[in-house]
């Protein structure tokens, strides 16, 4: 009998690997399943080790990154499934990089911090490794593979402190809310594949450009956006993380913050310029709302925050408001597209840089204050000058002050949102226009509390900065210099297009 | 020399940056070395404006001189493309005079907390900010620089500032920001509507005509301009975070943004806003002009009202930048080359006028008038000084002050062909008047403050001194200049006149600042559409003829 059944299975045959594309996923792969074996063999003797082999992992991940690149070619595999283009390749990038600062970020407060170690970083690494297959899904199913791959790590992550009832607060909430977002994002996918009876991005938007049953398309496109939208925290999906960031540990917010988001954000633009690419009817009213909600209302929560983590959590909100700005008129043209996409991207890596530099100056300030209190900041500049200077040039940065690198960014969000010439854009331009200056009332009160009040208590002894903060520190701050001072540097990477198979 | 063309202004753009390098690498205790420092790379940069002034072919101020253009961003067209001509040079050589002069009255008078190597090392970005912003050629290159100028104000005042620091550097800084957020919207807008080729304000010029922009889009663009530059200026109702952050400013912040940063939005609005947009720039002019007349009354009698000297400075600056925005609102020759001299000499003066309220505020630790009195009895020589620069700043002919408010004055008589006529010589009576209320609140303040006796608590304080050796150098080729640009304005008129022709008046063709008569000149709103007006009167012509 079985016999039988099994000569009726076709033999099964392997679809061709390019094994130079799929070469990050495999080398951090390898180096997840290594952290965990040294973890298994050694138990706590590998605690030495276990940060520098992670960071080693995403900087090995990064070199068959660099030769894909210098290759150039673009590959496709799986039925489309799993595409290695640029932007697959500058996302890939970046995740290993912030990866590898949150790492340096980690090193001493983990170790200090008595928890366990070994599982953090492999927790970190199958997290990016989510993330830069993330980078590369062009199909439905992978999307959502990557899209679990990338979260359960880090709803565990934003637990680390489990003694803590804030930090499991955090998880928790994170969890639920992920899940449900989950939920929801699945039914709008099960409907798309209804709908086209497909699971490529590449192949779903003929169908949907059809015209037939609208209803089923709007609400399947509404559900799938509004699942992402709360990955990135775009209002009204942001209620998770003010909290989820002020309880987690503070270097895995970073991470939560910065890759993550942009794995959303990746997540959300593959579908917008691949899958739904013609229906601007749907989706650009969404995103317009989103976009204008986000900054706003993430601007003016954040200027009642007296925490610089929770703040940084409204500020990322209103940062995701100016990333979709440009995926609200992405549509108007092929042209108008690549312009926004480029948009998406520079504000991605810059956002990157620019923000995980606030987190290392939160963690060196805190490792003398223990506090990420505003008011603990006050008289920096007496007893730091150097992080006052630091801070001062991450948060103007991220206030879009030239020649900051996030100036650039903002650039390019206006530009983008001129180039589409409408009305919605025009508004929208307006309205981030204003929205950047409420943020930099924020961002100012801070680095007048850093540089003009004096230190509580007259407490003025210098603080001890570890090695591994002062490579992230330094890393991050010459990337926001860099780009700022010269913008060409990200143009180069950040030329993209995407619109695969649709001609645009 | 042509080492010079080259690289001059780049040097003298980013040497203060290096002397911020170099400082950052001497510790905070060695405070003599950072005075050297700072006062090193000022002088350089001063000794490469000196150089320039040398090199500047004076016959050709109408052109860009030592252009430098290089690409930059080229996603966006954009280029690092430097240059000055007659019209950007006096304000690039009063900052280059401004900024040395301001060290060396630091050297012993640092503003609490001391720190004097924060405190120049933001002078320093400061300069680079402002000579930037003077030498830019492209608008995405003037924006960056405009913005450099914030921060570091914004630090100066909220370390080294008085009581209300927090708020009132907070103010300027938001305020600011506000503008220059629509402004760029207003640049790109720019960009793209001209067909988004450059942004090089010349090319952006010839684009508004050859891609024949829509009146209402220049309408708005001009729009967003107003507002940035207007509230650099400060122009009413936009002025209300310049007595706070002068007010609050250490006695150099206040020198610094008298002198140069107001000037970064007049200067914008006659190197920017009118010569890209012109007809825009005729249609808001009543407003711009009601504005510049509304500040001039209002500032004054801002001053009337005050109980504290620099606030009352800081409002006499409302008034005479009251006085420059008419010039420039009336969009002739002659009001915007008032509006150029208008601003050196507002920079002289008011730069003038805040060293000695800081110096008053040094000795007596109070700037409340009726606090003050006799100054001339306890410290003669510095009652003098400020005597002096009241009359300056008054407006008395023979100093530098009258030649920029008498000549927009006289230029509001006759505005440009499409400005409303009857309106300006409204306009004209209204800051005449203007110029009595500056008098009488000058020589009120002078009077109060220098005349009579010291008040009883002053009266024997042994702190109150006369003129020191620091401020004496610092205070000497300000109170020279004040004096040889009010005796020969020409120095400057010469300078600025062709370049103001060859930016403004090419498309706004009015009467030339040498004919003492102007309107006969008048050819049409532009040249360019003077020109198309012609053939099309020619045209009729010649089918009247063949009719």
């Amino acid at each position: 009998m079985t016999a039988a059944v099994l000569a009726q299975v076709v033999p099964f045959e392997r679809p061709p690997i390019d094994w130079h594309a799929v070469a990050p996923e495999l080398v951090l792969l390898g180096f997840g399943a290594l952290l965990t074996l040294l973890d298994a063999i050694y138990l706590e003797r590998g605690r030495k080790f276990t940060s520098a082999l992670a960071g080693i992992g995403f900087l090995a991940a990064l070199v068959p990154v660099v030769t894909l690149a210098i290759d150039g070619a673009d590959r496709s595999m799986f039925g489309g499934a799993y595409v290695v283009d640029n932007f697959a390749l500058i996302m890939k990038a970046l995740f290993l990089l912030s990866g590898y600062v949150v790492v340096l970020l980690s090193t001493n407060y983990v170790a200090e911090g008595d928890y366990w170690e070994n599982e953090y970083y492999g927790m970190l690494v199958s997290s990016v490794l989510g993330m830069i297959l993330m980078a590369s899904a062009r199909d439905l199913i992978t999307i959502f593979v990557a899209l679990e791959l990338l979260s359960i790590p880090a709803y565990l992550m934003a637990t680390w402190r489990k003694r803590d009832l804030r930090s499991n607060e955090a998880g928790l909430k994170y969890y639920l809310m992920g899940v449900f977002a989950s939920a929801v994002m699945l039914y709008g996918m099960s409907l798309l594949y209804g709908v086209t009876g497909t699971t490529i991005l590449a192949d779903m938007a003929p169908t949907l450009n059809a015209g037939d049953s609208t209803a089923a398309v709007s609400l399947a496109i509404v559900f799938v956006i509004a699942g992402f939208a709360f990955k990135v925290s775009a209002v009204p999906f942001h209620t998770w993380a003010p909290d989820t960031y002020e309880g987690a540990p503070t270097p895995v917010t970073a991470f939560l913050a910065v890759a993550s988001k942009a794995a959303g954000f990746v997540a959300l633009v593959q579908l917008i310029f691949v899958g739904f690419w013609g229906r601007g009817d749907v989706y650009e009213p969404l995103m317009w709302g989103l976009a204008a909600a986000s900054m706003t209302i993430g601007n003016l929560i954040a200027l009642r925050q007296t925490n610089m983590v929770r703040m940084m959590a409204y500020s990322g909100i209103a940062s995701a408001g100016y990333i979709m700005a440009p995926l609200a008129i992405a549509g108007v043209s092929g042209e108008v597209a690549d312009e926004a996409l480029r948009a998406v991207v520079t504000y991605l890596v810059i956002y990157a840089a620019m923000n995980l530099g606030v987190f290392a100056v939160i963690l060196a300030i805190a490792r003398k204050t223990q506090s990420a209190e505003i008011s603990s900041y006050a008289g920096l500049f007496q007893y730091a000058p150097g992080l006052t200077v630091a801070m001062t040039v991450f948060l103007m940065a991220l206030s879009g002050i030239p020649p900051f690198g996030g100036w650039w960014a903002k650039f390019a969000v206006f530009k983008a949102l001129a180039a589409a010439d409408t009305t919605a854009g025009w508004v929208l331009a307006v309205v981030a226009a204003v929205n950047s200056v409420v943020a930099l009332y924020y961002y100012l009160s801070v680095l007048r509390t850093m540089w003009a009040d004096d230190a509580p208590d007259g407490d003025v002894t210098p603080i001890r900065i570890p090695a591994s903060l002062i490579a992230a520190l330094g890393l991050t701050a010459v990337a926001t210099m860099a780009f700022g001072v010269y913008p060409p540097l990200i143009n180069n990477v950040a030329d993209v297009t995407l619109l695969v198979g649709v001609g645009g | 020399m042509e080492f010079l063309e080259e690289w001059g202004l780049t040097l003298a753009i980013f040497l203060p940056l290096v002397g911020v390098a170099v400082m950052m690498a001497f510790p905070k205790s060695d405070e003599a070395t950072h005075k050297v420092i700072a006062l090193g790379t000022s002088l350089l940069v001063a000794a490469i404006g000196v150089a320039l002034l040398f090199d500047f072919d004076f016959d050709r101020a109408d052109e860009m001189q030592w252009a430098v253009s290089h690409d930059w961003i080229d996603i966006i067209k954009t280029q690092y493309s430097i240059g000055i001509d007659g019209m950007s040079l006096p304000l690039l050589l009063l900052t280059m005079l401004i900024t040395p002069l301001v060290i060396i009255y630091s050297w012993n008078h640092f503003p609490e907390p001391h720190n004097p190597k924060a405190f120049l090392m933001l002078i320093l970005v400061l300069h680079t900010g402002m000579i930037g912003t003077f030498v830019a050629r492209d608008l995405v290159l003037f924006f960056v620089f405009f913005e450099v100028v914030l921060l570091p104000m914004f630090f100066m005042i909220a370390v080294w500032g008085g009581e209300d620091r927090r708020y009132a550097s907070l103010k300027f800084f938001l305020y600011t920001l506000f503008g220059s957020a629509l402004m760029l919207v207003s640049f790109l807008a720019l960009f793209f509507l001209t067909g988004g080729d450059t942004f090089s304000i010349t090319g952006l010029a010839e684009g508004v005509v050859s891609e024949g922009m829509s009146r209402n889009a220049q309408l708005w663009v001009f729009g967003g301009m107003l507002l940035g530059f207007g509230i650099k200026v400060p122009m009413f109702p936009f002025h209300t975070w310049l007595p706070d952050a002068h007010t609050q400013a250490p006695t150099q912040g206040s020198v610094i943004l008298a002198a140069v940063l107001l000037k970064l939005g007049t200067y914008g609005f006659v190197r920017i806003a009118i010569p890209i947009l012109p007809e825009a720039a005729v249609a808001w002019s009543p407003w711009i002009g009601l504005l510049a007349v509304i500040g001039i009354i209002y500032g004054a009698l801002g001053c009337l009202a005050q109980t504290d000297m620099k606030r009352l400075i800081a409002f006499s600056s409302v008034a005479h930048m009251g006085y420059v925005m008419l010039g420039i609102a009336t969009l002739t020759d002659w009001g915007i080359n008032a509006a150029v001299f208008g601003m050196v000499a507002h920079g002289l003066i008011t730069g003038m006028l805040f060293f000695v309220a800081g110096s008053v505020k040094e000795r007596y630790h109070t700037l409340e008038i009726k606090r003050l009195g006799g100054l001339l009895l306890q410290a003669p020589r510095m009652g003098w000084i400020l005597g002096f620069i009241s009359m300056a700043s008054l407006g008395l002919p023979g100093l530098a002050g009258f030649w920029g408010e008498f000549p927009a004055i006289l230029a509001a008589y006759n505005p440009a062909n499409g400005v409303p006529v009857g309106l300006f010589r409204v306009y004209m009576v209204i800051a005449a008047l203007g110029t009595v209320l500056a008098a009488g609140y000058l020589l009120w303040l002078l009077q109060r403050t220098a005349f009579g006796e010291p008040s009883e608590e002053f009266a024997n304080d042994p702190h109150i001194t006369d003129t020191n050796r620091e401020e004496w150098i610092a205070w000497s080729p300000l109170l020279v200049l004040i004096l040889v640009f009010g005796l020969a304005p020409g120095l400057i008129f010469n300078v600025t006149d062709d370049a103001v022709d060859a930016n403004i008046s090419d498309c706004l063709s009015a009467g030339d600042l040498d004919s003492s008569v102007k309107g006969s000149f008048d050819v049409g709103l532009c040249e360019r559409e003077g020109i198309d007006e012609a053939l099309a009167a020619l045209n009729v012509a010649i089918a009247e003829g063949e009719g």
